[in-house]
């Protein structure tokens, strides 16, 4: 399998704080890839690198190289907006728009000039199969998605990344929020989905990086501190640190 | 002393909902004495009549239609321009001096008086660009009277949309418009509206302003060029020179009745904008 993602000594500071200190990683693509550590480790800023989200943020500097399939996201030359639809995200808090389940997954198609109704419903329909949603919800696609359960908004969220069609899907602690069944449809979803599309996910309990994901790196301030198979990682740690925090010893 | 808390509450709720009372009161006195006045004399013929003996016989037909020319021909400057401003300074710039210099000369226009706006449209518009009392004198002059409260309510239903959802559109790949648009916007729209709506209210009742731009001519305004009365001028002169007190009342029926209708197809808009995006 090859690498979908090569970060070469990423450094990225906040009002001339160091956040993230020279992050050299390589991610396999059809992959899930576990992002953990305590908060401040860099993680989240790992991820808004990665769909130039940071872009919105204020005094920040960026130094090092990120490339997806050889190009680099950083340079001047890339459009953060198309960007972004090769790179989907998915947030910690379910946010779906003030709209219709259909509106909210038809928002990504519609942004790439997608008008055909038919066309619409099969994305649609599509999208909310592959994030374990549909059965769910099929009676009534076009009630607002405000009234969902936070378990079903999230997989909705998820289902609204999907129909833009990205290579690449960042989750952001995506089940913080979560009972235990609505996590682990969303872990049942990322499992088929990784056939398809190179996945990144961000979580603070290290028992679902364990259960979900094929690779995990261990952030500590600002560092990479173990970067592996993830069945190694918790089983026999290089480091003692990420023997530490898997063990919840801090964090 | 020691008093008695639940005296005190009960007096402070009393006290309060007098006053509430006593608001409401009036609102409707003042209503209601139009309306018994008024009622006897408004008929079809008053509605679409052409007046007669300066207004002592008739109808206000032309000052019925000379009103919507002008409330919409402002509408039409006004809208785009203070939600085109208000986009610019919620949306397109950071906080800066830039933008509280037209935060403060947007404030400061809402205070001025409404003559003083006339004043200077009847110099700009009416002299200086030879426009004459004429519909787009007025139009612009209230345009300009309107921008401020356009501009205030549109910033604030602005601001009051989460950022996240505007971060959940950029995530999928939204430009910067496409995300105004599809998703602050909409969220944005009763507020908007609102403040519209507030706007139409103050052009719609306006005197001052309109005499000095738009004229009193009672015939009705077939073109941008042509001069007018609105309802609320008609009004005025009625009562001004005792010409009939009758007709007086009865244009202020119609002008508060259309006031009405307009806010019950606003709040009707308003409903259909939140059952769509809620």
């Amino acid at each position: 399998m090859s690498d979908k993602i090569k970060i070469e000594n990423l450094k990225v500071l906040f009002k001339n704080e160091p956040v993230l200190k020279g992050i050299t990683l390589n991610i396999r693509k059809n992959c899930i890839t576990g992002f953990m550590g305590p908060a401040g480790s860099g993680k989240s800023t790992l991820i808004s690198v990665l769909n130039r989200m940071i872009d919105f943020e204020e005094d920040v500097e960026i130094d090092g190289k990120v490339y997806i399939d050889d190009e680099d996201i950083l340079s001047a030359d890339i459009e953060p907006v198309s960007l972004r639809k090769r790179v989907g995200t998915v947030f910690a808090v379910p946010l779906p728009l003030p709209r219709s389940i259909f509106e909210n997954v038809a928002y990504g198609p519609r942004l790439k000039g997608i008008r055909n109704q038919e066309l619409l419903s099969n994305i649609v329909e599509n999208c909310l199969k592959k994030a374990v949603l549909w059965d769910e919800v099929k009676d009534r696609l076009h009630t607002s998605a405000l009234k969902l359960s936070g378990g079903q908004q999230q997989r909705l969220c998820l289902a609204r990344t999907l129909a833009v069609k990205p290579e690449i899907i960042l989750l952001d602690e995506p089940c913080s929020g979560l009972d235990p069944i609505s996590t682990a449809k969303i872990e049942e979803a990322l499992n088929e989905l990784k056939q398809d599309y190179t996945i990144i996910l961000v979580s603070n309990n290290t028992k679902q990086i364990a259960r979900a994901t094929d690779y995990a790196a261990f952030f500590y301030l600002g560092d990479l501190i173990e970067y592996g198979v993830t069945e190694k990682i918790f089983t026999n740690p290089a480091n003692i640190k990420t023997e530490d925090y898997i063990q919840g010893k801090f964090g | 002393m020691k008093i008695n808390s639940k005296f005190v509450d009960s007096f402070v709720r009393n006290s309060l909902s007098l006053q509430a009372y006593l608001t409401v009161g009036i609102l409707l006195l003042i209503v209601g004495v139009i309306f018994v006045k008024g009622i006897p004399y408004l008929n079809l013929e008053f509605l679409f009549y052409y007046p007669e003996d300066m207004g002592r016989h008739g109808g206000i037909f032309p000052s019925i239609i000379g009103t919507l020319f002008l409330v919409v021909l402002s509408l039409f400057f006004a809208t785009p321009l203070g939600l085109g401003t208000a986009i610019f300074l919620t949306e397109y710039t950071k906080e800066s001096k830039f933008t509280k210099v037209i935060r403060f000369g947007v404030e400061s226009l809402a205070g001025i008086p409404s003559i003083i706006y006339g004043l200077f449209g009847f110099i700009f518009f009416v002299i200086k660009l030879k426009m004459g009392w004429s519909l787009l004198s007025g139009a612009l002059t209230l345009t300009i009277m309107m921008l401020p409260t356009i501009i205030r309510t549109a910033e604030e239903a602005i601001k009051a949309v989460p950022k996240s959802l505007r971060m959940v559109s950029f995530s999928l790949g939204a430009t910067r418009w496409e995300t105004t648009t599809k998703v602050v916007l909409p969220s944005a729209a009763p507020g908007i509206l609102t403040g519209i709506m507030l706007s139409i209210g103050r052009a719609i009742g306006e005197t001052a302003a309109v005499i000095f731009t738009m004229g009193s001519s009672l015939r009705l305004p077939t073109s941008l060029f042509d001069s007018g009365r609105t309802m609320a001028v008609h009004f005025y002169i009625l009562a001004r020179e005792g010409i009939s007190m009758e007709k007086a009342y009865a244009t202020a029926l119609v002008l508060v009745l259309s006031i009405l209708a307009i806010n019950i197809f606003a709040y009707y808009i308003m409903q259909r904008l939140v059952s769509k995006y809620s």
